[in-house]
């Protein structure tokens, strides 16, 4: 193995991340804009902590259509979770408890995902069959997530490059969780139900900055069509991770982009780490096939004892268990993450499989810290018939749990001579990361037999191409070369009026400079006026665009004029084309008429009509006709207005 | 292997196409289409679903539908076929523990895959069951007995008969208790059918089944069949009863009369309610409790009549307002011995039907009236259209439900077709079809909204 050791975050080059075979893959989760959930009929986007009712749940694991059971559903199942969910009725009806079977897919939401699966040239799925994956931490009330691809196999260019799209999934989201404390986990269940697509990339990203770069350009994508739902939580990252030699590890729900650069550089070291872990324990001779290891129950040696949190679980008739590890040691005090050592992940397993949620939630001989007396260590040490090359662990907690944590901490042990287990962790704030769960199979998927196969016909696609917006990365590509300023081109590539900005630059001849100023720069500094920019829909703004080519309006005039329709009730359309005044219409009136005095006209009718059309066409709906009709009745009669 | 079997499922293009590669189902294949290439395995196909595509499982676990005209080359690499089994292992034997029998009629209680027509079809296997269900050798030595493997609305007069048989012998055998797995829909016929043809059993007779399919994480067959096992084994209750949950968490369940229960959701787990009076108990993974105390009472002794008499020409007629008299000819003209009406109210129907019940009186056809607001009383003396109707031969029955009705008088007439007799033996209760009172929390329909029930709602778990 390359002896190579992970530098500190900011010294870490593309070099550095080259040699470890650093590669990186994303599943982005966002929501869509729709009205109602994926499976029911609940109104979507409404979240309150707010509770009327609370039911309970058990999860068990069932077998996958390959008749095979899912590891994580087995770890889960041993857990023994009891699951309590929290009800509110506006946000959840009896589909969300599992009471009663899925109603249709939501036409609207599908919609959406076929748009963004075109935008990723995926290869879209000719007939949806909607799957449940199994979810048995209770994140589900039916311990499953419907599911379906709509798109394989896209891409989307980055740099020199594409980034390959995997698949694109459209799925309901899950429970948000309140508590996880002992046997008991809480969730709420206002965000259940809520259609989101599952954006899936292969590894392409070969640094930390590229991970959250492409996890940047694919929310911008998305964006682009003014489809999705923004704000806090309604996009959430997976981030996959792996070195050379290692296992693929999917660290969950990243709430931000701009934390997955070190948290992918922690797991990447960490995975490093735990290879340079797995070689150390082949010199030591410790091997898959010689590893060792035992445990015993040993209540009785700390009745006297002072440390304190197992001074109160024996007094709340709790058990003791000491485990021995055999040959490992000092190994527990290997780094594996910044500030993180190898003791950590054993402590996470205890934590997550053998709920025993309070910390600390075991000891171990390779701390340097003082938490038992050497005296009390000899004992274990003693005890369970330990020698001097021997780390021992001690664990404490309800009978069945601490016998099932001292288990797990040899099983933990153990893997560590295969290298690195396939788990996904959660993404902690210090930037490194925890174990949450076993990595999922593809085991765990089961056809949805609620749901027929939904056909998706190429009229339907054809019809969503037509209104895609602009390919994201083409664009920036292009505003670049025609010269659009650096800071609006991120900006104007997701905006409602990318297509307007082609078509205006393309077919109108206006100057790119001066119409991204206007479709992307404005809008901003309006907003920052607290104006309601909202109002400016593609519509208005094709027609101001379109004064500005006729020279009906200064370009120096937009902005004051913008401001003045949003801080009033006036449409632009009104302020741009003001009606004409009393005094305009009857000089008009007046000058129209001289004009034709010595034409000839068949009878006095037609030359009222030629008049008329003359002064319709110039003031075009800025005149009410039949004033200025009346008006040039009586001109031509009497001479007066 | 059949060429059925081999494309199992397909049909049309579709079939051609993938015989034209020699592609059978559960090939390993990459699949080449005009717009890229697909690899994975190709399933069968529900034989309800179009002719226009292949269903093909991806390496992440997805299925997805490839349409068939555009495919244009199918490679493959191998097989693999799925084995959908639950892991079947012994039921282990304690001498110490009750012996009870586990009779399958069918239903979702343990339930597999069905590729034909892409829905679950029951499965029933001892051994499954234990491999599913391994806490229910905490409890008793568990034998199980397949009788049928039926979903409930195919459920008739053989599987009742068969199934009142089988529960004789497995009596007479002197198990501790039986448990019978059924689909939920016609759950309550079967109890009441039970309820008369099995007389004064000396054990529970407890039918189970599920509301949410065993092939789900968060079924509600486990923790049914665990209480209606320990039920079974150790309940002081010997009657035919229905074992379901109480609410919709996995919390308890309910023990209903097999005569007054009823379901009353399409999809709740706690769908299962006693009618016009209160269930027998309440039922945990910890222990029974008994919610009143007038129950038949568990017996050492082996004595049990069984009585399988089933007349099939009974029917029961749901009234609508503007009902025409011609509902009942029919019945007449074709043969029908028994008629329960579920009348609107206290029991009735318009005048225009008179006519035909009196052409119904006169064919000494038995008629009887239940009501269709389930709760409550017949009751043909508050008004004088009920008295005609009685003038015409209806009898009221009481608080019978009308499918408890329905299947009594199935099970009367199959024994005698003396009116005089019939009518004897119809409000005569046996197995408390009717009952002399309606306690006054037997009929407790909470409306939601209401500012106290809002307040029950939030203090206990639904």
């Amino acid at each position: 193995m390359d002896d190579f050791l992970f530098k500190p975050f900011e010294e870490m080059t593309p070099e550095d991340y080259a040699r470890v075979g650093f590669k990186s893959g994303l599943e982005i989760h966002q929501q869509l804009l729709t009205d109602k959930k994926l499976f029911c009929r609940c109104p979507a986007g409404r979240y309150s902590t707010k509770y009327d009712a609370e039911i309970l749940r058990h999860m068990r694991p069932t077998l996958s259509e390959l008749g095979e059971y899912d590891g994580t559903a087995l770890m889960e199942f041993k857990t023994k979770k009891e699951i309590i969910y929290r009800i509110n009725r506006e946000t959840v009806c009896t589909y969300e408890m599992d009471d009663t079977p899925p109603f249709m897919i939501d036409e609207k939401a599908l919609d959406i995902a076929l748009g963004i699966g075109m935008l990723y040239d995926c290869m879209m799925i000719d007939e949806l069959h909607i799957a449940r994956k199994q979810y048995l931490d209770g994140s589900i009330p039916t311990g499953f997530q419907r599911t379906t691809i709509v798109g394989v196999d896209g891409k989307v260019s980055y740099k020199d490059r594409f980034i390959r799209i995997v698949q694109l999934g459209l799925e309901e989201d899950a429970c948000r969780e309140v508590s996880d404390v002992g046997h008991r986990r809480t969730y709420l269940t206002d965000r259940l139900g809520m259609p989101l697509i599952e954006t899936v990339t292969a590894p392409d990203m070969k640094t930390p900055q590229e991970a959250a770069e492409v996890g940047q350009l694919l929310r911008r994508i998305v964006r682009s069509t003014g489809q999705v739902r923004t704000g806090i939580g309604a996009a959430r990252e997976d981030v996959n991770v792996s070195v050379t030699g290692g296992t693929r590890v999917e660290i969950k729900g990243v709430p931000r982009l701009p934390r997955i650069p070190l948290l992918t550089y922690n797991e990447g070291m960490r995975q490093w780490n735990l290879l340079r872990l797995r070689d150390e324990l082949a010199r030591k001779g410790i091997t898959t096939q010689t590893f060792s290891a035992c445990f015993e129950e040993i209540t009785r040696l700390f009745r006297k004892t002072l440390f304190m949190p197992l001074q109160s679980a024996i007094a709340g008739g709790m058990s003791v268990y000491g485990v021995r590890l055999n040959g490992f040691r000092d190994l527990l005090r290997w780094q594996t993450q910044t500030n993180t050592y190898f003791s950590q992940e054993i402590s996470d397993r205890v934590r997550v499989i053998a709920c025993l949620t309070t910390l600390p939630n075991m000891v171990h001989s390779d701390s340097l810290s003082e938490a038992l007396t050497s005296a009390e260590w000899q004992m274990v040490r003693k005890a369970l018939g330990s020698g001097p090359n021997d780390t021992l662990v001690v664990v404490w907690g309800p009978e069945a749990d601490a016998k099932l944590a001292a288990q797990e901490v040899i099983n933990r042990a153990k893997e560590a001579t295969i290298g690195i287990p396939s788990e996904t962790r959660q993404a902690l704030k210090d930037g490194t990361n925890g174990f949450e769960r076993i990595l999922p199979g593809p085991d765990r998927m089961y056809p949805d037999t609620d749901l027929p196969p939904k056909r998706v016909p190429v009229e339907r696609l054809d019809r969503l191409r037509a209104k895609l917006p602009p390919r994201v990365p083409e664009r920036e590509q292009w505003y670049k070369e025609i010269g659009i300023p650096a800071d609006l081109i991120q900006f104007l590539s997701v905006s409602p009026f990318a297509r307007l900005f082609e078509t205006s630059v393309k077919d109108d001849g206006l100057s790119p400079k001066f119409t991204s100023i206007v479709l992307a720069q404005y809008p901003k500094r309006l907003r920052k006026k607290n104006l309601p920019v909202e109002r400016l829909d593609e519509r208005t703004m094709a027609a101001v665009l379109g004064a500005v080519k006729e020279r009906k309006i200064f370009k120096e005039g937009l902005l004051p004029l913008f401001e003045q329709a949003l801080a009033s009730n006036k449409t632009i359309g009104e302020l741009l084309l003001p009606k004409a005044t009393e005094r305009e219409l009857g000089e008009s009136i007046v000058q129209t008429a001289e004009s034709l005095k010595n034409k000839k006209f068949s009878s006095e009718e037609s030359r009222k009509r030629r008049a008329m059309g003359l002064i319709m066409e110039k003031w075009r709906g800025r005149i009410d006709g039949t004033e200025a009709a009346l008006k040039l009745g009586r001109y031509l009669k009497d001479g007066t207005l | 292997m059949s060429e059925a079997n081999l494309y199992k499922g397909y049909k049309g293009r579709a079939l051609e196409v993938l015989q034209k590669f020699q592609a059978a189902v559960w090939s390993d294949v990459r699949i080449t289409t005009t717009k890229g290439e697909y690899t994975g395995i190709i399933l069968p196909r529900s034989e309800t679903s179009d002719p226009l595509h292949v269903v093909l499982k991806l390496r992440s676990g997805y299925n997805i539908g490839i349409a068939v005209e555009f495919i244009t080359a199918v490679e493959i690499y191998g097989r693999k076929e799925a084995h959908y089994k639950i892991p079947e292992k012994e039921f282990p034997y304690d001498p110490k523990k009750p012996n009870v029998k586990l009779l399958g009629t069918g239903g979702t209680i343990a339930s597999r895959l069905d590729y034909r027509t892409g829905a679950v079809i029951p499965a029933f296997s001892p051994g499954e069951l234990y491999g599913s269900v391994p806490e229910l050798a905490d409890i008793c030595n568990l034998e199980t007995e397949k009788l049928y493997g039926v979903f409930s609305e195919n459920m008739g007069p053989e599987q009742y008969i068969g199934t009142a048989q089988a529960i004789g012998r497995e009596i007479a055998k002197g198990v501790a208790g039986i448990v019978i797995g059924h689909g939920t829909d016609t759950m309550h016929h079967t109890a009441a059918i039970l309820s008369f043809m099995i007389q004064n059993p000396p054990v529970p007779i407890v039918m189970v089944g599920s509301q949410r399919s065993s092939d789900r994480p968060s079924s509600d067959a486990a923790l049914n069949l665990m209480h209606s096992v320990k039920t079974a084994a150790e309940a002081d209750i010997a009657e035919v009863m229905v074992c379901m949950f109480g609410p919709t968490s996995d919390t308890y369940g309910l023990l209903h009369r097999g005569t007054r229960v009823r379901k009353m959701h399409s999809s709740y787990r706690s769908t299962f309610r006693t009618i016009g009076d209160i269930p027998i108990a309440m039922v945990s993974r910890e222990k029974i409790t008994p919610l009143r105390q007038d129950y038949k009472r568990r017996r050492a002794d082996r004595n049990v009549v069984i009585n399988t008499a089933f007349e099939e020409k009974v029917g029961i007629l749901y009234y609508y307002p503007n009902m025409k008299p011609d509902m009942i000819d029919s019945m007449i003209d074709n043969g029908y011995r028994g008629i329960v009406i579920a009348g609107t109210g206290l029991g009735h129907v318009n005048k225009p039907l008179y006519p035909a019940l009196k052409r119904a009186q006169d064919s000494k056809i038995a008629i009887y009236m239940t009501v269709q607001t389930l709760w409550g009383y017949v009751q043909m003396y508050v008004y004088d259209t009920g008295r005609d109707m009685m003038e015409l031969g209806v009898v009221p029955a009481a608080n019978m439900l009308p499918e408890v009705a329905y299947v009594k008088l199935a099970w009367v007439l199959g024994q005698t077709s003396d009116l005089d007799e019939v009518k004897r033996m119809m409000l005569t209760p046996i197995a408390g079809e009717i009952t002399e009172r309606e306690p006054s929390n037997g009929y407790l329909i909470f409306q939601g909204g209401i500012p106290e029930v809002e307040e029950f709602i939030s203090k206990y778990r639904k």
